[in-house]
C-alpha cells in the first residue's frame, strides 16, 4: 500500500492504495463516486472513460501510481449547476436506454469537443470508437454530439456578430 | 372476474392534504397466458399534492426499455394531467401492493395498458367530482385537462386545489369507467424524454453495481471453467495473504437455489460450486481471482463441444425429425416431381451471449436472528424479476419471505439475462457465510462464461417451386437443443410460426440434441434465429422461381386473415401484408436506382404480438466488406405510447441485431466457453451504424411492447441485401465467419 494524492473534479483526495490498483476502482470503491462504470477491465468498452489532464483515458487499465495529473469524471463535467452542452443534448435527444455506458460516452465526446468544436461524422466515429453501447443508442449519440457542437458554434457566431 | 368491485379502490388523504389513490385491478391480459408474467392483481399509486405536483409510481423494473416513462404517461393521459407536473418515482418492490413487478417478453405495455388507463380515469373522475362540489356545477359540464378541471363557463380549479376534496370522493367502479377518445390524447403518442435522463447524463444514477451499504465487503466468485465442475481445494494460504483480501472459501453447489415458482426459470439459476474471495475493494478480489489455483472435480462437468454439434447436425439434417405439424398431403410427391424446381439449404446459427453492459452483481446482507429471532435478509440488485431473489433465500436457508427485503435498482441492460437469479444466490450464500453485507461483482469473463446463452441451432430447408413459380411444397427440419428431451429456452419452433400456421403443403419436423451448456431468454427468443432461416429461405425460393421477392412473400401470406381471431399472439396476414407493403414503398425497394455492389434486402417477421417488415440497403466491396447504409422499418404494434421510446427501442434492436449477426459467436470445447471478454467477443461500434427509418402503422392492434420484435427481421434483411448486391448467399451467422466484414 502506498499513499497517493489525487485531484478529482477539482478536489484533492489522499488515498491509500496498492500501486497497481486501477484508477477506476480507486474512484468507485475508495472515493465512492460511482458515475464511472466498470464494463470489461481491458480497455475495450469505454464505460470507465475519465479525463486525465484533459485527455480521455480508460481508467480500468490505468494504475493509480501512473495517474499524472488532474482527473475529471462525469460528476465533474458540469460547471456547478450548469450542465455541459453534451449533457443537455443527451437529455434532449433522449439518448439513454439503460444508461450504463453513457458516462463513458459523454466523457469521450467531451474530450472530442474540447479540441474540435465542429466534428464531422468521421471525427465522431474516430473519437467514439473506444466506447460501445450495448443498447445501440449510436444514432442518437451522433445526433447529440452534433447538437452540442452547435451550442459552441452558436456562441462563436454570436460573438462574431457582436 | 371474481372480484368485489366496490373494494377495488382505497383512498386516503396524504400528509399536507392531497389525493392518494390505490387501484387494484386484475392483470388485464392474464388470459393471454404468457409465461413471463404471473397472473396476479396489479396495484398502482397516484399522489397529488396541494401544490399541484403529481407523483406517479412506476411499478416495473427499468432496464433501458423505457417503462419507467411509458407507464406513467398512460396514467397521466387519462387523468388529464400536464406531463410537466408529473414526478415519476420507482415503486418499491412489494408484490402485496404492486403485483408481480417484472419486465420481460415485451409484455409490460400490453399487460398494463388498460390497468393504467383505469388508474388515470378513476383519478380524473374523483377530481371532477370534487370540482362539481366546489364549483357547484354538474359533472357533465366539467372536463379535466392540463392538470385542471375546467367548467364550460371557463371557470376552473387546479388539481392541486382539488386534491383534498377529491380524496374524499367515492371511488368509481372500474368497470364503468370511460376512457378518453384517443384523438384527444396530448401525452400518449407524443415523444417524451426518459424521466431519468438527467441523472444518467450526470452520472448520478444508482445501478445495482453502485450500491454501497455500511460495513459492506466486496466479493468475487470463481466457478469451474468447465460447466458443472466442483471446487475441491485451492491455494487458500496464498490467496488470503494478498493485499485487501480478508477471506476466501469454497461454496458447494446447491440446486435448491434454482427452484423457482416461475416455470420458465425453474431449475436454471442454481448455485454453481466455486471459490469466493472476500476483501475490502473490488479490485482486490478481482486480483485474487486471477491468482486462484483451484483443483476441480470435473467428473460431472459438461463435455459440450460446438464442432461436434455442427457435425452431428449435418449428419441428421436430411433425415428429418419428429413431426411438429401434421404434414401436408403431397409434400414428398411435389419434392420429387421432376417438373418442379427444388431448393435444399442448410442453415446454421451460433450460441450468443447477453453481455449486458453492467456485469451481473448483487449485494446481500444476511443477518442471523439474535436470541430466537428469525434470520433476515436484505438484497439489492438490478433484476427483471427482483422479488424472485427471495426464492434463493427461502429455498437455501429456510428464510420466511416476509423476513426478506428486496431493493430493485435500475439495470445496466437485461435482455433476458437478468431474469435469472444465479448471481443473487451466490451473493446471499457469501453473506450468509461471512455474516456481513457483501457486494458480489462479476468480471466480464464471469459474465460470458456463465451466461444463459441464446441457443444455437440448425435448420435444413427444402422446398419445391412449381411450373407457375408458386410454392408447391415446404419441408423444414429444425435441429435444436434440449435437456433431458425438453427443448431449452429459445430452441425449437413456436406453434404460431409462419410455416406452422400459414403454409398448407408443408412438413415441419424437429430434432433436439442434448446440451449441458445453460441457455436462456435472449431478446426475442427463438424468433431471432428462426427469422434468419425462414426469411432467407423464402428469398432463395423467390429467386428460384424468378419472382419479385416482395410479391412472392405477400403471395405466401395468402388472404387477409387472423389465425386465431382477436388473439394478439397470433399472426394476422393482413397486418403482415400492410407492413411489407409499407417497408417496400418507403425504402424504394424495386424502384430505387442502386449503384453496382449495392442491394436492397427485405424480410418480415411476426413475434411478440408485433408485425414488422424491414428493408436493408447494403453495399459490398470486392473484398466482402459490407456496409449497411440504411434500414427501413415498418411496424404494426398498435398505438404507440411514447414515440421517442418506441423509436429508440427499434434503433437499439437494429444495432443489436446487426452487431450479433455480424460478429458474435460463443463456442464451447469440452464444456469450456472459448470467449472471455470483448477482445474475442466483439461488439459493433458507432462507425458501422446505419441510418434507421421507422414507420408505424398505428392500427387498433392491442398496444404491445417494442423491446424485441424489431430485431428478428434484421439479419435476413441484411443477408438478402448482400445477395442482391453480390449474388452470394450467406446461410450461417455470424457473417465474420462466412468471410464478410462489417464496416
Ligand atoms: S471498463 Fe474500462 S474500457 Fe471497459
Ligand atoms: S445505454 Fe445501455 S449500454 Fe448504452
Amino acid at each position: 500500500m502506498s499513499k497517493y494524492t489525487l485531484q478529482v473534479n477539482g478536489e484533492t483526495h489522499e488515498v491509500d492504495a496498492d500501486p497497481q490498483m486501477p484508477l477506476l476502482w480507486v474512484i468507485r470503491d475508495k472515493l465512492k463516486m460511482t458515475g464511472t462504470k466498470f464494463g470489461c477491465g481491458i480497455a475495450q468498452c469505454g464505460a470507465c472513460t475519465v479525463h486525465v489532464n484533459g485527455a480521455p483515458m480508460r481508467s480500468c487499465v490505468l494504475p493509480v501510481s501512473a495517474v499524472s495529473g488532474p482527473v475529471t469524471t462525469i460528476e465533474g463535467l458540469s460547471n456547478g449547476n450548469e450542465l455541459h452542452p453534451l449533457q443537455t443534448a443527451w437529455i434532449e435527444h433522449d439518448v439513454p436506454q439503460c444508461g450504463y455506458c453513457q458516462s463513458g460516452q459523454i466523457m469521450s465526446a467531451a474530450a472530442l469537443l474540447a479540441s474540435n468544436k465542429k466534428p464531422s461524422d468521421a471525427d465522431i466515429d474516430q473519437a467514439m470508437a473506444g466506447n460501445f453501447c450495448r443498447c445501440g443508442t449510436y444514432v442518437r449519440i451522433r445526433a447529440a454530439v452534433h447538437t452540442a457542437a452547435s451550442f459552441y458554434n452558436a456562441d462563436t457566431n454570436a460573438k462574431k456578430g457582436a | 372476474m371474481g372480484l368485489n368491485r366496490r373494494k377495488l379502490f382505497k383512498v386516503s388523504a396524504i400528509a399536507g392534504g392531497g389525493l392518494m389513490l390505490q387501484l387494484s385491478l386484475p392483470n388485464a391480459l392474464a388470459e393471454e397466458g404468457k409465461p413471463l408474467v404471473a397472473s396476479k392483481d396489479l396495484n398502482f399509486y397516484v399522489q397529488i399534492a396541494s401544490d399541484g405536483q403529481i407523483t406517479i409510481f412506476a411499478p416495473n423494473p427499468e432496464m433501458g426499455q423505457g417503462v419507467k416513462t411509458a407507464l406513467p404517461m398512460i396514467i397521466a393521459e387519462e387523468m388529464g394531467a400536464k406531463w410537466e407536473d408529473v414526478v415519476v418515482v420507482q415503486a418499491p418492490i412489494d408484490s402485496s401492493k404492486f403485483g408481480m413487478q417484472g419486465s420481460g417478453g415485451s409484455m409490460t405495455i400490453p399487460r398494463n395498458f388498460d390497468a393504467m388507463r383505469k388508474m388515470g380515469a378513476s383519478a380524473r373522475e374523483m377530481l371532477i367530482g370534487a370540482a362539481s362540489l366546489l364549483l357547484e356545477v354538474e359533472r357533465k359540464e366539467l372536463e379535466a385537462r392540463e392538470s385542471q378541471v375546467i367548467h364550460s363557463s371557463g371557470r376552473s380549479m387546479t388539481f392541486g386545489q382539488l386534491a383534498t376534496v377529491a380524496a374524499q370522493q367515492p371511488v368509481p367502479d372500474p368497470e364503468v369507467l370511460e376512457f378518453k377518445d384517443p384523438r384527444s390524447y396530448t401525452i400518449i403518442g407524443t415523444s417524451v424524454a426518459g424521466v431519468d435522463n438527467l441523472v444518467v447524463a450526470t452520472g448520478l444514477t444508482e445501478f445495482g453495481i453502485d450500491v454501497d451499504v455500511p460495513g459492506m465487503m466486496y466479493a468475487s466468485y470463481t466457478r469451474c471453467p468447465r460447466r458443472g465442475g466442483i471446487a475441491k481445494s485451492f491455494n487458500e494460504r496464498e490467496i488470503k495473504r494478498l493485499p485487501g483480501v480478508t477471506d476466501a472459501f469454497i461454496l458447494e453447489p446447491d440446486d435448491r437455489a434454482g427452484k423457482s415458482s416461475f416455470a420458465f426459470m425453474d431449475g436454471l439459476g442454481v448455485l454453481r460450486g466455486g471459490v469466493a474471495v472476500v476483501g475490502d475493494n473490488t479490485w482486490a478480489v478481482f486480483n485474487a481471482k486471477n491468482k486462484l489455483k483451484v483443483k476441480w472435480d470435473e467428473s460431472p462437468a459438461s463435455q459440450d463441444s460446438w464442432p461436434e454439434m455442427v457435425e452431428q447436425a449435418k449428419q441428421i439434417a436430411a433425415k428429418g425429425g419428429g413431426d411438429v405439424k401434421l404434414p401436408g398431403k403431397t409434400v414428398d410427391a411435389e419434392l420429387s416431381n421432376a417438373k418442379n424446381r427444388v431448393q435444399e439449404s442448410f442453415y446454421e446459427f451460433p450460441y450468443v451471449a447477453h453481455i449486458c453492459m453492467e456485469p451481473m452483481n448483487c449485494t446481500a446482507d444476511y443477518k442471523k436472528g439474535k436470541s430466537g429471532e428469525p434470520d433476515t435478509l436484505e438484497v439489492w440488485l438490478g433484476s427483471q424479476f427482483p422479488e424472485l431473489a427471495k426464492e434463493a433465500g427461502v429455498n437455501m436457508f429456510g428464510l420466511k419471505p416476509e423476513n426478506i427485503k428486496v431493493n430493485g435498482l435500475r439495470m445496466g441492460g437485461g435482455f433476458g439475462r437478468r431474469a435469472l437469479h444465479d448471481f443473487s444466490a451466490e451473493a446471499i450464500s457469501i453473506s450468509h457465510r461471512i455474516g456481513k453485507p457483501v457486494k458480489l461483482t462479476w468480471t466480464r469473463t464471469d459474465d460470458i462464461h456463465n451466461d444463459f446463452f441464446r441457443v444455437g441451432g440448425f435448420e435444413n430447408m427444402k422446398a419445391a417451386i412449381d411450373t407457375n413459380g408458386k410454392l408447391a411444397a415446404w419441408d423444414q427440419h429444425y435441429i435444436g437443443f434440449g435437456n433431458n428431451g425438453k427443448p431449452v429456452i429459445g430452441s425449437g419452433l413456436r406453434g404460431n410460426e409462419f410455416s406452422m400456421v400459414a403454409l398448407d403443403n408443408a412438413r415441419v419436423t424437429q430434432t433436439l440434441m442434448e446440451v449441458d451448456t445453460s441457455c436462456g431468454a435472449w431478446r426475442a427468443p427463438g424468433s431471432n434465429t428462426n427469422a434468419f432461416v425462414e426469411q432467407s429461405f423464402i428469398h432463395e425460393l423467390a429467386e428460384l422461381a424468378e419472382r419479385d421477392h416482395a410479391e412472392f412473400l405477400i403471395e405466401l401470406m395468402g388472404s387477409r386473415r387472423w389465425f386465431e381471431e382477436g388473439k394478439i399472439s397470433s399472426l394476422n396476414t393482413g397486418r403482415a401484408i400492410d407492413v411489407i407493403k409499407l417497408a417496400v414503398e418507403k425504402s424504394g425497394y424495386g424502384k430505387k436506382k442502386l449503384p453496382k455492389g449495392t442491394g436492397l434486402g427485405l424480410a418480415f417477421y411476426f413475434c411478440h404480438a408485433a408485425h414488422v417488415a424491414e428493408v436493408a440497403e447494403v453495399s459490398v466491396d470486392a473484398n466482402n466488406n459490407y456496409r449497411v447504409k440504411n434500414v427501413t422499418v415498418a411496424v404494426d404494434v398498435g398505438p404507440i405510447v411514447n414515440m421517442s421510446g418506441a423509436i429508440s427501442q427499434i434503433q437499439g434492436s437494429i444495432v443489436d441485431g446487426l452487431s450479433t449477426m455480424a460478429m458474435q459467436k460463443i463456442t464451447m470445447k469440452n464444456g469450456e466457453i472459448e470467449q472471455d471478454n470483448f477482445n474475442n467477443y466483439p461488439v459493433m461500434r458507432i462507425a458501422s451504424t446505419p441510418s434507421i427509418d421507422v414507420h408505424f402503422i398505428q392500427s387498433d392492434n392491442q398496444p404491445t411492447g417494442l423491446g424485441e420484435p424489431a430485431l428478428p427481421p434484421l439479419a435476413p434483411a441484411v443477408t438478402n441485401a448482400i445477395f442482391a448486391a453480390t449474388g452470394k448467399r450467406i446461410r450461417s451467422m455470424p457473417l465474420s465467419e462466412a468471410g464478410f466484414t462489417l464496416v
